[in-house]
């Protein structure tokens, strides 16, 4: 809403405030003022009177050279406007005048003439956003100031208003905080006499939407008359395009008292108006061209002919004022919010009237608007007043009762009876009682329903500032849940191996998750995406890490780490019949039925690495021991599978194999159950997306993971031997298809408990091996707890773990 | 039996010659010891178990007891001597092979032998584990709540209605099919609602979280930023515990002494409503008196939204507003980080150049 504050002044004549200390005011009265514009702040133009022309013809364009009168000399000017004569009174720039958009007016020589000043158009002066001519001025003396002479001089409060308080969007609204917050007289431009109904033209409400028609004939109006300055200026400032004097008058009556207005052109209205819903198949063309179909729920203004207007939103095309109207039918009328909210949404139509009734008009206002519409109408276009009609059929509601206490328990300090009431009253309410008031709202703040919206008002007029301040006392806290802290620990310890956190946003495209072979997780799509591009919900982390890996390296990084914890999305929920009422807590199956609507949203943690790490070409063992020591930093220890073993292949694991090299990716295992996955990128996919060579990525479900470290109790402590350890190294060849964890596993398990420390030292590969096969050398440390090992014990246990791992194919190497 | 015929002169090794020969002896060739390794062999031949030194010593038990403690005394003295000498020679060795030896052993002790240094964490994330303790440290507890979401949580439960204005505030972001009531939530003000509902009362929460905006990226702009929202329910509760908590909060996210300001707004969960400023971080609230870029010469950033519980949201979470009241605050963490740490395009946050979250460490 902007607010000129000439504007403002006729209801508030007493204010004095500057733009800037009314803004501060507005501002704790809970009016968001976003800018204080200046206009009008323009020296150095004055009145004067053109004395001669001479046409100059030698130019493609007519152009004229003049001698204007200041009052201070007379001054040659070149000029290309045309709709003036010799005698005129004109607004004068002289040199070093700036005018609006810092334009500088200084003597210059064009078309072979000096020019030694301006003569200015409306536009130039600021007064409209064109103009075809310039400005010829009705009444002024010579050298007088034009700032002066125009009131050109003005502020413009620029304010968003919030949804409930519809009332500010009026200057009369704004003009009634003003005046409260200065403790200033008011005079409310919404209360005025209006003539009582007399058969004016025939009006049916015949729907609920609508409680309140007033329907004014005028007669006679004169379609040629322009809108005369001021209004036309108010217009501007206020930010609204003049039109034609009927358009004009129906708008200005809106911006002052908040009342949206249409005007028919009567001539083309056929037979009563009607305001119904619409029917099956119903259309209107509305005054911006569109033809739009109907939903039964729009609630329209219809004639004989069908839908003439969308109720609160916009009018009809068939009944629109022309340049040719004379007799007009005013409608000032009420209509339910959420109606008009419904049908401008619907059909994408904000309107400046829509924009209105969602926030809430003044239902005791049609009457006075119309009134002051058909006045301006008579007044200045020449039209008579005809009869009018009125149907009411507006139900009041009883008032609300608040203990007179209640803003003080809720602010946490006392108000004084008096106080409360005399702030109440100067918001519009009629107050009556002692401990408990009975408060009536003003017909203008339909958003006074309860009493904590009372409450609001009492406190914000006392101002916020005035609220004191307290911590409340919670009672004690059980700190983060053990999820929280290990979800931290987990983000922590893969930071701390060298990976850089990001916060990628989840929406990707279709294509890339067919290359990455994730199109089969069922990802949620949004109806209404940012791009269409990217209409999908990630059903794994992946995508977004390769897209941050694809940007890093094409900003010229070479060496990429990355992790990412969050959401992943997958699959739909079933919808939830009837959605809860709010009026009370939905039942434990109708909370379970919410949830149940919505998709799955796992937490993931996904790494992604390019290029070296540790001075060497990343690998797999990369990605799998970033994810294997993220889970040891929460006690959970994973083992690794092969990625194609066919037993490791759920349908529902984090990451897609397809999206990996077949013969370098790792299932990770969570107590022989898949918890993720870790892999060279596919060759393919990397050509594909245009990666830097054999990337890793890996990824595994957090949530999996954290319940598996919350479910472990406390760790029992080892008995520490100081009995001296026996150490031994064995060499064993397998098959190169064999896991070397698989080994190492077997050979724990053989070993038995007198194995302290297993630790692989050595893989070797070459002829003296064999094609196929792997030496891996381990260094076994054995100690019992009670005693010095004997040697025969330890070669015992030696074998024991050798004939184990022999279940492998693994055999001694040199046997 | 009679006692050998033994004349203590005879005793060669522990004439007064002898002992004198065997220290001169020693002395000189602990002298002419060139390293540790030739004054470790003098060692042995003068103090060792064959040295003349040591079979001296062993010839004391051979003589009159009478004559034992002489012989002993001045056996012991010249073993002193050459202990001396030989701990004097070997200190100056050492020093001599520290000063040399060690030195040409100098490596670049700033040569990093492949290991890998700590990565980063997102500001974002830091920023809410930040914010999480400061309320823990207050008892509060950590909520959480689900990122694709109903639209009765999002919406209805919060006092926005489908035919509310107020749902146009807020760009949403719909997940099909048509009509399925899934949104991507707009706010972490859901999670007021699931906490009402499943923690009981009294209610003290706070919900760090992603939300989603139907917004393009731009510089100032995202379609995925950090929100954290406060809930406190409880008897007695009033609109200063709120102004307490904000204020509290703010200085412990923030800090540097900078004042908050509740400006009357609307929200309608919240009733009385307010907008949460602070001051401005660069021009601390001089604007006025020289231009501030951060703050557009308004001296007060907008951090959120804050307000005393609607009775409404009360009520539809089964809560007795005769009884309980509460207020609630929601506040945008980006701007928050944007300020912290001098950011200047939004995008930074979202888009993953590594070079970003390194450059801001692991505790943000």
């Amino acid at each position: 809403m902007r607010v000129p504050l000439s504007w403002l002044r006729v209801f508030v004549p007493d204010l004095v405030a500057t733009g800037e200390e009314l803004a501060v005011a507005l501002i704790a009265a809970g009016l968001e003022v976003e800018q204080v514009e200046q206009h009008g702040d323009l020296a150095n133009v004055v009145v004067g009177r053109v004395r001669d022309v001479e046409e100059l013809t030698e130019f493609k364009k007519p152009i004229r050279f003049c001698h204007v009168d200041t009052g201070a000399g007379v001054r040659e000017v070149v000029c290309g406007a045309t709709n003036f004569a010799a005698g005129d009174l004109v607004p004068f720039a002289l040199p070093g005048a700036v005018l609006p958009g810092g334009f500088e007016i200084a003597t210059r020589q064009t078309y072979g003439r000096t020019s030694d000043g301006m003569i200015c158009s409306a536009a130039e002066l600021g007064l409209a956003d064109s103009s075809a001519g310039i400005l010829v001025l009705e009444t002024g003396q010579l050298g007088q100031d034009v700032v002066e002479l125009l009131g050109l001089r003005d502020e413009v409060l620029d304010i968003a208003i919030t949804p409930d308080r519809g009332y500010a969007l009026s200057i009369r609204g704004v003009a009634r905080e003003a005046a409260t917050a200065f403790d200033m007289a008011f005079q409310d431009p919404g209360v005025r006499d209006t003539p009582p109904a007399d058969g004016g033209y025939e009006v049916r409400l015949a729907d609920a939407g609508c409680d309140r028609f007033v329907a004014r004939i005028v007669r006679g109006v004169d379609p040629a008359v322009p809108s005369p300055a001021w209004l036309q200026r108010r217009l501007v400032l206020a930010g609204m395009r003049p039109i034609s004097l009927a358009v004009d008058i129906t708008n200005h009556v809106m911006l002052e008292v908040g009342q949206p207005l249409h005007g028919y052109d009567l001539a083309k209205l056929q037979g009563p108006v009607v305001v119904r819903r619409a029917r099956a198949g119903e259309s209107l063309t509305t005054l911006d061209g569109q033809q739009r179909l109907l939903d039964p729920a729009d609630l329209l203004i219809t004639d004989d002919s069908g839908p003439i207007g969308l109720a609160g939103v916009m009018g009809g095309a068939s009944t629109e004022i022309s340049d040719t109207t004379t007799d007009i039918l005013v409608e000032a009328a009420h209509f339910a919010s959420s109606t008009v909210t419904l049908t401008a949404r619907r059909h994408r139509l904000p309107s400046e009237a829509s924009k209105r009734f969602e926030r809430g008009v003044d239902s005791a206002l049609p009457a006075v608007a119309a009134e002051l519409a058909v006045q301006l109408l008579v007044e200045l276009g020449g039209g008579t007043a005809g009869p009018v009609s009125d149907v009411d059929q507006r139900v009041s509601l009883p008032p609300v009762q608040m203990a007179v206490g209640l803003p003080g328990r809720v602010a946490g300090l006392d108000y004084s009876r008096d106080t409360v009431v005399r702030r109440l009253e100067q918001v519009g309410c009629s107050v009556s009682g002692a401990e408990v008031l009975d408060v009536t709202a003003p017909s203008w703040r339909p958003d006074l329903r309860g009493p904590a919206d009372l409450v609001e008002e009492v406190i914000r007029l006392e101002g916020y500032d005035a609220v004191p301040i307290a911590l409340p006392t919670a009672p004690a806290g059980r700190g983060l849940t053990a999820g929280q802290r290990l979800r931290r620990t987990v983000a922590r310890s893969v930071a701390m191996a060298g990976l850089v956190e990001v916060v990628m946003p989840p929406f990707v495209a279709d294509s890339l998750l067919d290359t990455l072979g994730l199109a089969g997780d069922e990802p949620p799509r949004l109806l209404n995406p940012l791009s269409e591009e990217e209409a999908l919900l990630r059903p794994a982390l992946l995508p977004g890490l390769l897209t941050a890996v694809l940007r890093n390296v094409g900003r010229g990084l070479t060496d990429v780490a990355l992790f990412e914890t969050g959401s992943v999305f997958r699959g739909t929920g079933t919808p939830v019949a009837e959605v809860p009422s709010t009026n009370r807590r939905p039942t434990e199956e109708q909370l379970a039925a919410l949830d149940a609507a919505l998709p799955a949203q796992p937490r993931h943690l996904a790494v992604a690495l390019a290029g070296h790490r540790a001075g060497r070409p990343v690998t797999v063992g990369d990605a799998v021991e970033v994810l294997l020591a993220a889970a040891r930093a929460v006690d959970v220890t994973l083992t690794v599978g092969r990625g194609q073993d066919p037993a490791h292949h759920p349908a529902h694991h984090p990451a897609h194999h397809s999206a990996h090299h077949p013969g370098r990716c790792a299932v990770l295992l969570l107590d022989g159950e898949p918890v993720g996955t870790a892999g060279e990128v596919h060759p393919r996919v990397v050509s594909r997306l245009g990666l830097p060579p054999r990337p890793v990525v890996g990824e595994l479900d957090l949530d999996q993971l954290v319940r598996a470290a919350e479910q472990a109790g406390p760790a029992p402590a080892p008995v520490i031997s100081t009995y001296p350890p026996s150490s031994v190294d064995v060499a064993l060849v397998v098959a190169a298809d064999v896991l070397s964890s698989d080994v190492a596993q077997r050979l724990r398990q053989g070993a038995g408990e007198l194995l302290e420390e297993l630790r692989l030292f050595d893989v070797f590969t070459g002829p003296q091996i064999g094609a196929g096969k792997v030496s891996l050398a381990y260094a076994l440390r054995f100690r019992a707890a009670d005693r010095t090992l004997t040697d025969v014990e330890v070669l015992a246990a030696r074998d024991a773990a050798i004939a184990a791992a022999g279940e492998l194919g693994a055999v001694l190497r040199g046997s | 039996m009679s006692a050998p015929d033994y004349d203590p002169k005879r005793v060669d090794a522990l004439s007064p010659e002898s002992l004198e020969h065997a220290r001169a002896e020693a002395l000189e060739a602990l002298r002419d010891a060139s390293s540790l390794d030739e004054l470790a062999a003098a060692k042995t031949a003068h103090l060792g178990g064959s040295a003349p030194i040591s079979l001296a010593n062993r010839e004391i038990g051979v003589l009159p007891p009478a004559a034992r403690g002489d012989a002993g005394k001045r056996v012991n003295e010249v073993r002193g001597v050459i202990e001396a000498a030989f701990l004097s020679a070997r200190a100056a060795l050492e020093d001599e092979r520290d000063a040399r030896v060690l030195v040409e052993e100098r490596v670049d002790v700033s040569l990093l032998p492949g290991t890998v240094l700590p990565g980063g964490r997102h500001p974002l994330m830091a920023l809410q584990d930040r914010i999480a303790d400061v309320f823990v440290a207050m008892g509060w507890e950590v909520a959480e709540g689900p990122e694709v979401e109903h639209e009765w949580f999002n919406f209805d439960a919060l006092n926005m209605p489908a035919d509310h204005p107020a749902r146009e505030m807020q760009d949403t972001l719909w997940v099909a099919p048509e009509g399925s009531g899934v949104v991507l939530r707009t706010q972490t003000s859901p999670v007021q609602i699931r906490s009402l509902l499943a923690r009981g009362l009294p209610c003290y929460v706070v919900a760090p979280g992603r939300v989603y905006r139907n917004d393009a990226l731009d510089a100032t702009h995202s379609p995925v930023f950090g929100q954290v929202e406060g809930l406190c329910v409880d008897e007695g509760i009033t609109m200063a515990h709120l102004r307490g908590t904000l204020a509290h909060f703010a200085e412990a996210t923030i800090g540097q002494g900078l004042k908050t300001r509740l400006r009357p707004s609307y929200f309608p969960f919240t009733e009385p409503s307010a907008e949460l400023d602070l001051q401005c971080f660069n021009c601390r609230g001089e604007a006025s008196r020289q231009p501030c870029r951060v703050c557009s010469d308004e001296g007060w950033i907008e951090l959120g939204g804050c307000g005393m519980v609607n009775p409404a949201v009360l009520v539809a979470c089964g809560v007795d507003p005769e009884r309980y009241s509460g207020f609630a605050f929601g506040m945008g963490l980006d701007r928050t980080l944007m300020f912290r740490h001098g950011i200047t395009d939004i995008r930074d946050l979202y888009e993953g150049d590594q070079r970003f979250t390194l450059a801001l460490g692991t505790e943000g």
